[in-house]
C-alpha cells in the first residue's frame, strides 16, 4: 500500500476502518438487529424450536452457498447450482426408491453427477477460458433439461436412509435436525480449509490476481478445477439435504436457488470482484434471509415484503463493500 | 488484526446464543394480538397470479369478518415446493390452527402436510388436490375435469358441421390440473373416451395437430400459437389453459389475419378473460370461484378451532360456462353474469 493510499485510508471515518478490518461485522450487526426486532415484535420468535427451524430452513441454500462462495472468491459465479442440485436429488431418489439400489450407492451416484457437472464448469472456465457466467448459464439449462428428460413426476416413498438428514434429535426440548448439524460441520471444515491450508489460501490468491498467483508458482488451473468440483460436491450434498427435508425427489426443486445462494454470499460480505470473502459471512447471510422470512411470516406480513427487504439488504451489502474498498 | 478477529468472534458467539437461546418461556413482549386469537394460514402457489390474489382477498375478507388472524405465504414461483414447505413450517410455529394450501407440487407437498396434521393442524387443499387426495383433511376446489368437459361440449356444438383442427395450448408437464382441463376438453368434444379426472398424462387424438406448453403465460401463449400456425395453417379451434394464454393466441391469430376463422376456448373466468368474451376474442370459458374456495376454507378452520369439527372430503366450489353464443344442451351463462361473478381486476 503506497503512502498516499494509507494517508487516504487514515482520512476515512472510523466505521469504514472497522468494516475493512472485519468484513463480517456488517452481517453480524444486521442479523443481530433483525433478531432483536423480531423478538420484540413476536413472542414466538425467540424460542429454541423456532430458531432450530430457521437453521433447518437455511440448510439447503446454506450448503449451496458454500460452493457459491468458493466460486465467487475466484471472481466466478455459478448460476447452475440449483439445477445441478435438482438433477442430483432426483437421481438419488430415483435410484434408491425406484431402481432398488442400495441408498448409499444411490447417494454416491448423485454426488458424482453433481461433481461431474462442477468439473465440467471448471474445465470450460479454465480450459477454454469462457466466462463463468456463460458456462454456468449453459450447465443450468443442461441440468434442467436432463432432469426433465429423466422424470417430470415427483419421486415418493423414499427409503428411510435417504431422509435421515431430515430427522431430528432433542437437545433440551428443542428438536435439531441432523441436516443442520451437517451444514454447520461443512461450514467449519470449509472455514478451516480456507483459512489455514495452502489450498485455501491459493483460492484467495487466484481470485485476487490470477496472474500474480501464477507467477508465485500456484497452479491456477488446478485450483479453479478444484474449486468448481468441490462446489459441485457441495451442490450434491445440498441435494441430499433437500431430498431429506421435503421427503421426495422433486424435479422442480431449486429453480431460484442460484440467486438465493448468491444473495447469501453477497449479504455475507464476499466481494463479487473476487479475492475477498468469508465463509462464516455466507452462513450469516443465509441466516439473515432465513430470519427475515420466518420473522415476517410470524408477524403475518405478506411474503412480497420479505423479497423487498432482501433486495434492499443486497444493495446495502454491496454498497458497503464497494465504498469501504474504493481506492 | 488477530485481536480484532477475536473481537468479532466474541460478537458472534453471544449472538448465536442469543438467537438460539431455548428459553422455554417465550418473551412476554406485547405483540398486540392476544394469544387466544385464532390463526389461519393461507399458502398459494405464487403471490402474483391474479387467481391467487383473489383467493387471498376472499380469505382476508372472511378472516376480518370472523375476527381471526390470517397469515399468508407463497412459493417463489409455480412449482416451488420448498417455498411452500417453509411457509407451512413457519405458520405451524406461529400457532396456526389450520392451513389452506394450493399445492404447487401435488405429490411433493404430501410429507410436509403429514407432519402438519401430526402436529394437530388441519390442512385443507384449495383449488388443487394433493396426490393422494386423502393426504389433506379436505379439498375445496373446482371440478377441473368438469370445467374442461364443459368447454369441450360447447365446442363440439359450436363446431357442428366443420371438421375440427385443434391446437391445445397447455400448462406444463406433470401438473395434474393441466391434464384435467385438457383431457376434460377432449372428452367433452367426444374425441376421446374413458378418461377420468385422475389421469395425469395429456390425452391426444388425430384432430389435435399441435400441443404446446405455455405455463399460463401470455407471451408464451403467443409464441406457441405462432409455432402451431406454422405447423398447420388450417387450425380452426384453439383450447387454452387460461385466459392470458388465450389472449396470446388471439394476438398470434390476429397477426396472421385468422382471428375471425378460429374459435378460442379457455378456462378460468377472470374478469379480463370475461372481457375477452365480451370483445369476441374468447368464444367460451369455464369460470371458477377462487374467492369462494378461500372464504369457505377460513370458515371451516375457524369452526374446527371453535368446536373441533374437522372438515372432510371434497367440496365442489362450482364452475359455470361463460359464453355469449349459447349452444342448446350445454348449460351456460352470458358475459354479464360472468362479469358480475368474475375474479381479478376488471
Amino acid at each position: 500500500m503506497s503512502s498516499e493510499q494509507s494517508a487516504a485510508l487514515d482520512k476515512r471515518p472510523g466505521i469504514v476502518k472497522v468494516l475493512l478490518a472485519s468484513p463480517i461485522l456488517g452481517p453480524i450487526v444486521a442479523l443481530l438487529l433483525a433478531c432483536i426486532f423480531f423478538a420484540v415484535m413476536s413472542q414466538r420468535f425467540l424460542t429454541g424450536p423456532n430458531f432450530s427451524l430457521i437453521l433447518q430452513q437455511v440448510t439447503v441454500v446454506g450448503v449451496l452457498a458454500i460452493g457459491q462462495t468458493l466460486v465467487i472468491i475466484t471472481t466466478g459465479i455459478d448460476l447452475s447450482n440449483g439445477m445441478v442440485m435438482a438433477l442430483s436429488g432426483v437421481l438419488m431418489a430415483s435410484f434408491a426408491a425406484q431402481k432398488g439400489l442400495n441408498p448409499i450407492l444411490a447417494i454416491t451416484i448423485g454426488l458424482l453427477v453433481a461433481m461431474g457437472l462442477g468439473l465440467l464448469n471448471g474445465g470450460l472456465v479454465t480450459g477454454i477460458g469462457l466466462p463463468a457466467f456463460i458456462v454456468t448459464l449453459g450447465t443450468l439449462n443442461i441440468a434442467y433439461a436432463l432432469t426433465r428428460i429423466y422424470t417430470t413426476s415427483t419421486i415418493t416413498n423414499l427409503p428411510a436412509s435417504l431422509t435421515f438428514l431430515g430427522n431430528t434429535f432433542n437437545v433440551g426440548g428443542t428438536a435439531i435436525a441432523n441436516g443442520t448439524v451437517l451444514m454447520l460441520v461443512l461450514y467449519a471444515i470449509t472455514w478451516f480449509a480456507m483459512k489455514y491450508t495452502p489450498a485455501g489460501r491459493s483460492v484467495y490468491a487466484v481470485g485476487d490476481n490470477v496472474e500474480a498467483a501464477r507467477l508465485a508458482g500456484i497452479n491456477t488451473r488446478r485450483v479453479l478445477l478444484g474449486v468448481y468440483t468441490i462446489a459441485g460436491l457441495a451442490y450434491g450434498i445440498a441435494a441430499l439435504l433437500q431430498v431429506a427435508r421435503t421427503g421426495v425427489g422433486d424435479p422442480q426443486a431449486g429453480q431460484t436457488s442460484n440467486l438465493d445462494s448468491i444473495t447469501a454470499v453477497v449479504l455475507g460480505g464476499t466481494s463479487l470482484f473476487g479475492g475477498r470473502g468469508s465463509i462464516v459471512g455466507t452462513l450469516l447471510g443465509a441466516l439473515i434471509v432465513g430470519v427475515f422470512r420466518n420473522g415476517l411470516q410470524l408477524l403475518g406480513v405478506e411474503s412480497t415484503y420479505q423479497v423487498l427487504i432482501t433486495g434492499i439488504l443486497v444493495i446495502a451489502a454491496v454498497s458497503v463493500d464497494q465504498l469501504t474498498h474504493r481506492k | 488484526m488477530n485481536l480484532k478477529r477475536l473481537a468479532v468472534l466474541g460478537l458472534v458467539v453471544p449472538l448465536i446464543a442469543a438467537c438460539s437461546s431455548t428459553a422455554g418461556t417465550p418473551a412476554s413482549t406485547g405483540s398486540g394480538a392476544g394469544s387466544s386469537q385464532i390463526i389461519v394460514g393461507l399458502i398459494t402457489k405464487t403471490e402474483t397470479n391474479p387467481f391467487f390474489v383473489k383467493m387471498k382477498e376472499g380469505a382476508q375478507a372472511k378472516a376480518a369478518e370472523l375476527g381471526v388472524k390470517l397469515l399468508t405465504g407463497a412459493g417463489a414461483k409455480d412449482g416451488d415446493n420448498e417455498g411452500q414447505v417453509t411457509a407451512m413450517e413457519n405458520m405451524i410455529n406461529a400457532g396456526a390452527k389450520g392451513i389452506l394450501i394450493t399445492p404447487s407440487d401435488t405429490k411433493a407437498i404430501v410429507p410436509s402436510i403429514q407432519k402438519a396434521r401430526a402436529a394437530g393442524v388441519v390442512v385443507i387443499a384449495l383449488d388443487t388436490a394433493t396426490d393422494p387426495q386423502s393426504a389433506s383433511d379436505a379439498l375445496f376446489a373446482t371440478d377441473n375435469f368438469a370445467a374442461g368437459t364443459l368447454i369441450g361440449q360447447w365446442a363440439a356444438k359450436a363446431m357442428a358441421g366443420k371438421t375440427p383442427v385443434i391446437a391445445t395450448l397447455d400448462l406444463a408437464p406433470g401438473i395434474t390440473v393441466g391434464a384435467q382441463w385438457h383431457n376434460g376438453f377432449l372428452q367433452g368434444m367426444g374425441l376421446v373416451s374413458g378418461i377420468t379426472g385422475t389421469a395425469t398424462d395429456l390425452a391426444t387424438s388425430k384432430e389435435v395437430v399441435c400441443a404446446q406448453d405455455t405455463h399460463g403465460d401470455q407471451t408464451e401463449g403467443q409464441t406457441a400459437m405462432e409455432n402451431c400456425l406454422s405447423k398447420n395453417s388450417t387450425i380452426n379451434l384453439v383450447y387454452t389453459i387460461n385466459e392470458p394464454a388465450a389472449f396470446g393466441a388471439y394476438t398470434a391469430l390476429k397477426n396472421a389475419g385468422k382471428e375471425k376463422d378460429v374459435t378460442i376456448v379457455s378456462v378460468d373466468g377472470g374478469c379480463q378473460g370475461v372481457q375477452g368474451v365480451v370483445d369476441g376474442k374468447i368464444a367460451a370459458t369455464s369460470q371458477q370461484y377462487p374467492l369462494k374456495m378461500a372464504s369457505m376454507g377460513v370458515e371451516a378452520i375457524v369452526k374446527y378451532a371453535k368446536d373441533g369439527t374437522k372438515p372432510t372430503g371434497y367440496t365442489d366450489t362450482g364452475v359455470t360456462l361463460i359464453t355469449d353464443k349459447a349452444q342448446s344442451g350445454v348449460a351456460s351463462k352470458d358475459s354479464t353474469f360472468g362479469s358480475a361473478n368474475c375474479w381479478g381486476t376488471k
